[in-house]
């Protein structure tokens, strides 16, 4: 009778596990890219980088960083100043609200997605 | 559409991927390899001076002269490492390193000024090498995994000079403030940038 249940509820489940990643997506599209995930996690965990920093630690070029940095700072995600050090330029980035509001949806989104991978 | 189980595997990676950048954001890497072994040329130093001391005060002296020596050689590698690789020195893992290093020290500090007016030195060796080792795992928490090592080497070298006589405790001083400063310094040194 329970298995019976499960067959039943099972296209439900598995069309809810579609539904929540493709809201996934749409919604996050800007973090979902792995650099730009990559970016706003760091910046999640440390508070604010430098462009170095961020540079070092996803192991990237300098050209790829700035893409995905300017990409997510047009949309609201990061902020970034700009300052000279010994003549040298320095930027640093730090997470917004908006930022850290939009990881914790797609960490949520990616939580309903694997409960309802479970529940299969 | 995408297969189901194909979006639970790549939730998954995504999950890993977030944990993983997070993880390696949280380490310190501007721990100075070369400061370590110039902290650790200059011990060796200390410590010859220091058995040449006759009194406890003396002796004390010349390891306190080198305890601020070391700090100031320890705080210019690390700015210089920072400042090399356009890192910031007050990031987030930087002060969570420099908080957890600070409690052991304090400590040893005041438990030498303690034992300093109860004329009791033989102890000494012992304590700072076991309370710089407790600070160094604790602080190495946030750093390259070679520090906490360095610091568990600083610990049982400790637990070793608490049961011999003081004379020898300063030779242990010189393995552990000068040899393993030089060995590990070099070790981060090569492996991790300077």
């Amino acid at each position: 009778m329970a298995r019976a249940a499960v067959e039943r509820i099972k296209p439900v489940l598995d069309e809810l596990a579609v539904e929540a990643n493709r809201e996934a997506q749409a919604l996050e599209g800007l973090i979902h890219e792995k650099m730009r995930l990559g970016i706003v996690s760091a910046l999640a965990a440390s508070g604010s980088m430098t462009f170095s920093e961020l540079k070092e630690l996803l192991q990237t070029t300098d050209g790829n960083i700035s893409v995905h940095a300017r990409k997510l700072e047009e949309a609201g995600y990061i902020s970034c100043t700009k300052t000279f050090e010994n003549r040298k330029p320095r930027s640093e980035y730090v997470l917004t609200h908006a930022g850290r509001v939009a990881l914790e949806k797609y960490l949520n989104h990616l939580e309903a997605l694997l409960g309802a991978m479970r529940k299969r | 559409m995408a297969h189901p189980v194909d979006m639970g595997d790549h939730a998954i990676a995504q999950i890993r991927y977030i944990r993983q950048t997070m993880e390696r954001t949280g380490s310190f890497t501007a721990v100075p390899g070369w400061g370590g072994v110039a902290i650790g040329l200059t011990a060796i130093g200390a410590a010859a001076l220091a058995a040449r001391q006759g009194d406890l005060r003396s002796w004390m002296l010349v390891w306190l002269t080198e305890m601020a020596l070391a700090m100031a050689i320890g705080c210019l590698g690390v700015w210089r490492k920072t400042h090399h690789g356009d890192k910031s020195l007050f990031s987030a893992p930087g002060r969570r390193f420099f908080l957890s290093f600070s409690p052991p020290v304090v400590s040893g500090a005041i438990l030498s000024w303690v034992l300093y007016r109860h004329q009791d030195g033989a102890v000494m060796p012992g304590m700072w090498l076991l309370l710089y080792g407790a600070g160094v795992v604790t602080a190495g928490a946030f750093s390259v995994k070679v520090v906490p090592m360095m610091g568990l080497c600083f610990m049982a070298l400790g637990a070793v000079a608490l049961g011999v006589p003081m004379e020898t405790g300063n030779w242990l001083l010189a393995a552990g403030f000068g040899g393993l400063h030089i060995g590990f310094g070099l070790w981060i040194a090569r492996r991790y940038g300077g």
